[in-house]
């Protein structure tokens, strides 16, 4: 009985074979082909400006645009203000966002689709507009702060610091957390603190890889508001030595990916400790 | 109205014990136009174990809420140990809850979550660790101690949440409807764990659930909600032998509901005077309605009987007939070794003794 199965098994499987793995094979093709355009669509401009980088002014290649970094005026500067303002705009974006958000889903969860729209204004609103806008309402003393970026800056990293946050609240049930921890005795900063931004972290961590993404790259509003951040230096250097610009521009586009990096690697890292931790005991 | 009424039985279960006394007085609280609680009161006795009954929406959940502060009330007043705490915060109401969704810390392994409680109380690190393990070990999960929720079964993640409502020694222990969410074996498993470490720790505990199993085989008392409101306040017993209104008879337990007329002397039940209890006269309105347990109803084979089974039901130990007679449908539980002698159309007599017979209003609409 057992071999008449095993022939009937074999004899419909071998002539399925061709007909069952055609349709697979055409999508495995079909994901081939958008994965390489897409990797064509961002690979190419960042091989065409890394070469670009590594010439001298003849066309050959060299190392000397790269070597001339360390020497430029101005570099050192752009680039402690743009980390700074980095920092600064994402404990102000965390600090006012995180407890906003868990209110909201909390205490006001009609006002739900009106934060989703409030929240994507920034994208929508052209940046001239919101510079001038924001200019004309500042004070003085914080119109000559470069900071006054970090308060624009806040702004903008709005859409995609609601969005992650929102996603990782709507993964926990909320309402059930914060009642266990205040039954157990804790208030709303101990909840806060020890409940619920723990197991937000990811959420928090995503936020903040996309803050500082922005505040790194971040152009028209610097340049607006007349401050020499990383990018504003670089296309104003580019008037002077293209190349080295270009070489600076590769760098902080390696260090950027690098400090994204580390973020994304400390929470991983956060995880497979707990793992280990929970297997261990 | 019922002929029998029976609003309060006082605790028999009332032991000398750390548990505090509850009183809920006259809690009134609206949600928009809906009254989620409608002037409810109940007294809970030291250590009493307490289980609030009723279908969904009769507000048995927001009187639980109230009592740990998450809801506040219209009017009325939340008492325990003698103080009043209607407006004090659920974090300094001294109250451990088991919720009915899973309500551990994602962030925290089985102990931590225990020990959570203790840190906000200060204790040092030896002490909560040691009570931590003294907890789960109560709950039988002290191999599990490292472990985190998502690495725990449902009935094992409500066994912490147990443990970590009991870590901090609560006043009143709240039960949300904590077994709900679980199978059915691992439901009996905990239920009469959660009875024993209820019994031999003697806390207050208020038990929410719709489900009267639940509910009749672990409290004191049960308090039957309807409408906001206790219909009933009861021992288990006292509450199936003797329900004060029809709706209580018929949410616990199960009735069946047949016409009857006023007699002289009590009421016309198929085909002859049943004499009842009290006075048929003072229940109001024309026509009435008895209620009859299955286990009340018996039947016996007769060729010209005038009722017929119409439905078999098996049952393990009993089996359940329906049986058509006089335009109702009557449920009666026989012994299964007995139920042979039943088959789909088969001719029946029925019997309920006058004990048994509840009188109400007719049920409008019929």
């Amino acid at each position: 009985m057992a071999s008449v199965v095993a022939d009937n098994f074999l004899g419909s499987e071998t002539p399925m074979a061709p007909f069952s793995t055609g349709p697979r094979r055409r999508i495995r093709w079909g994901r081939g082909l958008i994965m390489l355009l897409a990797g064509a669509y961002f690979l190419i401009p960042i091989y065409a400006a890394l070469h670009f980088s590594l010439q001298d002014n003849n066309g050959n290649f060299s190392l000397a645009p790269i070597r001339a970094i360390p020497s430029q005026p101005g570099l050192g500067a752009a680039f402690w203000l743009s980390a700074r303002l980095a920092i600064v705009t994402t404990v102000l974006t965390m600090a006012l966002m995180v407890p906003t958000v868990i209110y909201v889903h909390l205490k006001l969860p009609r006002l739900k689709r009106a934060m989703e729209v409030i929240t994507i204004l920034p994208i929508v609103i052209p940046p001239i507009v919101l510079i001038l806008g924001v200019l004309h309402a500042s004070p003085l003393w914080l119109k000559s702060s470069p900071y006054m970026l970090s308060l624009v800056y806040v702004i903008l990293a709005m859409p995609f610091v609601y969005r992650s946050l929102d996603a990782g609240l709507n993964a926990l049930d909320l309402k059930t957390l914060v009642e266990a921890s205040r039954s157990l005795g804790a208030g709303w900063l101990s909840t806060l603190w020890r409940v619920l931004v723990p197991n937000l972290r990811s959420a928090i961590l995503s936020a903040t890889v996309l803050t500082v993404a922005l505040v790194l790259g971040e152009f028209t509003m610097a340049s607006l508001d007349l401050w020499e951040t990383m990018p504003v230096w670089i296309v104003n250097f580019s008037q002077t030595n293209a190349h080295v610009s270009t070489a600076v521009a590769m760098l902080s586009l390696i260090a950027t990916w690098l400090l994204l990096t580390l973020i994304v690697s400390l929470d991983r890292s956060q995880s497979r400790r707990s793992r280990r931790r929970s297997r261990l005991t | 109205m019922m002929l029998e009424t029976h609003q309060t039985t006082p605790s028999p279960l009332a032991p000398p014990s750390s548990g505090a006394p509850v009183v809920l007085d006259g809690l009134v609280r609206h949600f928009g136009s809906t009254k989620a609680l409608d002037g409810f009161s109940l007294d809970i006795a030291p250590g009493e174990f307490v289980a609030l009954l009723g279908p969904s929406g009769c507000g048995k959940t927001t009187a639980l809420r109230v009592l740990a502060g998450f809801e506040h009330v219209d009017a009325g007043r939340v008492i325990v140990d003698g103080a009043e705490v209607s407006s004090v915060a659920a974090q300094r109401r001294d109250m451990g809850m088991v919720f009915q969704s899973y309500s551990l810390f994602p962030n925290m392994s089985a102990r931590d979550n225990v020990a959570f409680g203790l840190q906000l109380r200060h204790q040092r690190a030896s002490q909560r660790r040691a009570r931590a393990g003294e907890l789960l070990e109560l709950v039988g999960l002290s191999v599990h101690a490292g472990k985190y929720p998502h690495q725990l079964s449902g009935g094992q993640q409500q066994r912490v949440a147990l443990a970590r409502a009991l870590a901090i020694e609560p006043r009143v222990l709240l039960l949300d409807e904590p077994l709900s969410a679980l199978d059915a074996k691992v439901r009996a498993e905990l239920r009469d764990q959660i009875r024993s470490l209820q019994q031999r720790l003697a806390i207050t505990t208020v038990f929410v659930t719709h489900d009267q199993e639940e509910a009749l085989s672990m409290a004191d008392r049960v308090c039957v909600m309807s409408h906001g409101r206790a219909e009933q306040v009861a021992t288990p017993s006292a509450l199936y032998a003797q329900p004060s209104t029809a709706f209580v008879a018929e949410f616990v337990g199960v009735s069946s509901r047949v016409q009857v007329t006023r007699a002289r002397d009590g009421v016309e039940l198929f085909g002859r005077t049943v004499r009842i209890r009290g006075d048929v006269a003072s229940i109001p309105g024309g026509a009435l309605d008895a209620l009859l347990r299955p286990e009340d109803v018996e039947v016996r084979n007769a060729p010209d009987g005038p009722g017929f089974v119409t439905h078999i039901s098996f049952l393990g130990a009993t089996t359940r007939l329906e049986i058509g007679i006089g335009g109702a449908t009557v449920k009666a539980d026989v012994r299964s070794s007995d139920a042979d002698a039943f088959e789909l159309g088969t001719r029946v007599v029925v019997s309920v003794s006058a004990r048994d017979v509840l009188v109400t209003e007719r049920r409008p609409g019929r």
